[in-house]
């Protein structure tokens, strides 16, 4: 049927990735209900109403914990764990005995609580208010005397691949909705670090955060597209825009299949050649989803995670992180990269603050080298993990020789530091990235133990064109014949010196390009986790320079 | 709430929190949990200069905001004091494994 009505774009922030079309589908206004639904009675009665219902409470998340994978599971324990939690729950219990409803009191208490989570700028605490939103909607139910949220007749009303729109999902409303039948969801509340997010990643369902609409113009049942790549919701979407987003989802749908399929299978090129495939770690909180067994080691940790805090973390604590990687690799290689401050990504009390170019500015190694304070506790931390399996240290944004001489001098100081000391420690492989041009037209000149070629940074030196610039996007061109050139470039010095190279930039990561790099030479490369299985894909089905030798 | 102007000081620990994203949630709720199963009064706070509060309170532990390389510290009071204030000071350092 066609719609009259035009095509209508509603932006958000994509909390977890996915394309669905479907009908829109509205939530909310069950919670309502609970309202002034009992009569308030002695103060007595109004004690055993409020213990009951938190006994009630406790023994649905109790059942909901049961059923729910573990991540999940530790979500609902932190509510759990709330019920059980006597500094929060006496002065309810005094408010009551002082003459306060059941009802009042809880709703009270725990509005003070939620508000005082949202006031701080952390944005983990105030995501946690949606617990306590949720814990709080549970037990006014129970108060109530409605059931596990009264949810049940829901399921049936809601059609399958629907699209759900809410104001808001607390996490235990989110475990209790049926994910076989809803397509996707997009709520007007929430962040990327709410819990709810962090369960939809975790179980692949499209999810958009911050929608930006009122929701009383989503008519329920309206034809809808969630995109949750772009983050937008497509309201009466035109048959082009349909047909677009289909052919995405088919192929979308195959490469994952095929992809999943490849992920444990070995890297070879369709003539049987072997290929390291390495991953890139941000942040060491996702390798316990991943598989080493899948790659062939770590081939970039970016460590910029581990200065967020106000100070840059001490030797102990960086060890303990490093070592934790380590164990993770069981044995196989992992590259650790100094810190890579500046720039675009500025670290509190280390990095300069208002350069006019931050891009060319003081970052990377350059930084390091002018804070030689901080510097030596990572590089300590890392001779005393080396001691523990085959650790590389790479530094970024190297230009000359001599930078590298200098924090090779660096590294056998604390080395012969830590011999002193009676530390263990290993010699770990120093390496550098190729991503100033200046560094990829001069790579022999280096004596480096290995190099790692940064595709973005040296796209965006070598093109002129800032990569944080959407308006430049055009000029990125990550294949123009100047980049291949210094990819080759690089290629021949590594071999003429008869050490390893790899690439570990976005380039490796992007299945369409990774021909391109087996072109150039390269036989290791070291790509986002997600992409892994694509990669492997993509190695398949290369038979060899495309024409002549 | 009642004895709360009461210094705990039969056992003081501390220790670096290792975990990358802090002390959140799951860490808040184990380390409550452990405080719990002993007798002692425990306290902890983030840093030297904070206010002590309930360690055996999750709402309390979480409202610390205690990040990545924060030092907890602990104190207690009672016939278990030490061995609660040991306790928790080995699941910080084993960065709540386990």
């Amino acid at each position: 049927m066609a719609e009259p009505i035009a095509e209508q774009v509603i932006a958000g922030i994509p909390a977890a990735e996915g394309l669905v079309i479907g009908r829109i589908a509205r939530e909310g206004g069950h919670q309502a209900g609970h309202q002034g639904r009992r009569r308030t009675g002695s103060s007595a009665e109004e004690r055993a109403a409020l213990l009951a219902a938190v006994a009630r409470a406790k023994a649905e998340l109790d059942a909901l914990i049961a059923e729910q994978d573990e991540l999940a599971a530790e979500i609902l324990e932190f509510q759990l764990a709330l019920l059980e939690d006597d500094d929060l729950l006496a002065p309810i219990f005094d408010a009551v005995q002082a003459g306060a409803s059941a009802q009042g009191a809880w709703d009270e208490a725990l509005d003070k609580e939620i508000a005082e989570y949202r006031s701080g700028e952390e944005a983990y605490l105030s995501a946690r208010a949606a617990d306590l939103a949720d814990l709080k909607g549970r037990v006014l139910r129970a108060l109530a005397g409605e059931g596990d949220g009264g949810q049940g007749a829901q399921h049936t009303a809601l059609a399958k691949g629907a699209i759900l729109v809410a104001e808001d999902l607390t996490p235990s409303r989110f475990l209790e909705l049926d994910w076989q039948r809803l397509g996707g969801g997009a709520i007007r509340g929430g962040s990327k670090t709410s819990h709810v997010a962090i369960l939809a990643r975790a179980r692949g369902i499209p999810l958009i955060v911050g929608l930006e609409a009122e929701l009383d113009r989503l008519a329920p049942d309206a034809p809808a597209v969630l995109d949750a790549e772009a983050g937008r919701l497509i309201l009466a979407p035109s048959d082009g825009t349909l047909a677009q987003v289909q052919s995405r989802i088919q192929a979308r749908a195959e490469g994952d299949a095929a992809a999943t399929e490849a992920l444990a299978e070995g890297a070879v090129t369709a003539e049987g050649e072997r290929v390291q495939v390495l991953i890139n770690v941000d942040d060491p909180a996702i390798l316990d989803g991943l598989s080493p067994a899948h790659c062939d080691g770590i081939g970039l940790t970016r460590t910029e995670f581990l200065f967020a805090g106000e100070e840059p973390p001490d030797e102990a604590a960086q060890l303990a992180v490093y070592r934790r990687i380590l164990a993770w690799a069981g044995g196989k290689p992992v590259t650790i990269r100094t810190l890579d401050a500046g720039g675009d990504k500025p670290i509190p009390g280390v990095s300069m603050e208002a350069e006019s170019n931050p891009f060319l500015g003081q970052r990377g190694l350059r930084l390091s080298l002018a804070h030689p304070e901080v510097f030596r506790v990572q590089l300590r931390a890392l001779a005393r993990a080396a001691a523990e399996g085959p650790l590389k240290v790479m530094l970024p944004m190297v230009t000359l020789p001599a930078e590298l001489a200098q924090a090779r001098r660096l590294l056998d100081e604390v080395l012969a530091e830590l011999a002193a000391e009676g530390v263990a420690h290993g010699t770990p492989a120093l390496g550098i990235m190729i991503e100033v041009p200046a560094a990829a037209l001069t790579a022999g000149d280096f004596a480096a133990d290995f190099y790692s070629i940064g595709s973005n940074d040296l796209v965006q030196y070598l093109m002129a064109a800032a990569r944080d610039n959407p308006a430049l996007a055009a000029l990125a061109l990550a294949d123009h014949p100047a980049v291949i050139e210094l990819i080759q470039r690089s290629v021949a010095a590594a071999r003429a010196r008869g050490v390893e190279i790899g690439l570990c930039g976005d380039l490796a990561s992007d299945p369409a390009t990774v021909p391109l790099l087996l072109d150039c030479g390269l036989r290791s490369l070291s790509v986002a986790p997600a992409q892994l299985g694509r990669v492997k894909l993509a190695l398949r089905g290369y038979r060899g320079k495309a024409a002549g030798p | 709430m009642n004895d709360a102007a009461k210094d705990l000081t039969d056992a003081l620990g501390e220790a670096v929190i290792q975990d990358p994203t802090g002390l959140h949630a799951r860490p808040a709720v184990k380390l409550t949990k452990l405080a719990k199963t002993y007798q002692a009064a425990v306290e902890v706070r983030v840093g030297a200069e904070a206010d002590w509060v309930n360690a055996k309170s999750p709402n309390a532990v979480m409202k610390l905001k205690a990040g990545h390389g924060a030092t907890l510290r602990f104190r207690a009071s009672g016939s278990d004091a030490a061995a609660a204030v040991a306790a928790l000071v080995a699941l910080v350092e084993r960065d709540f494994d386990g």
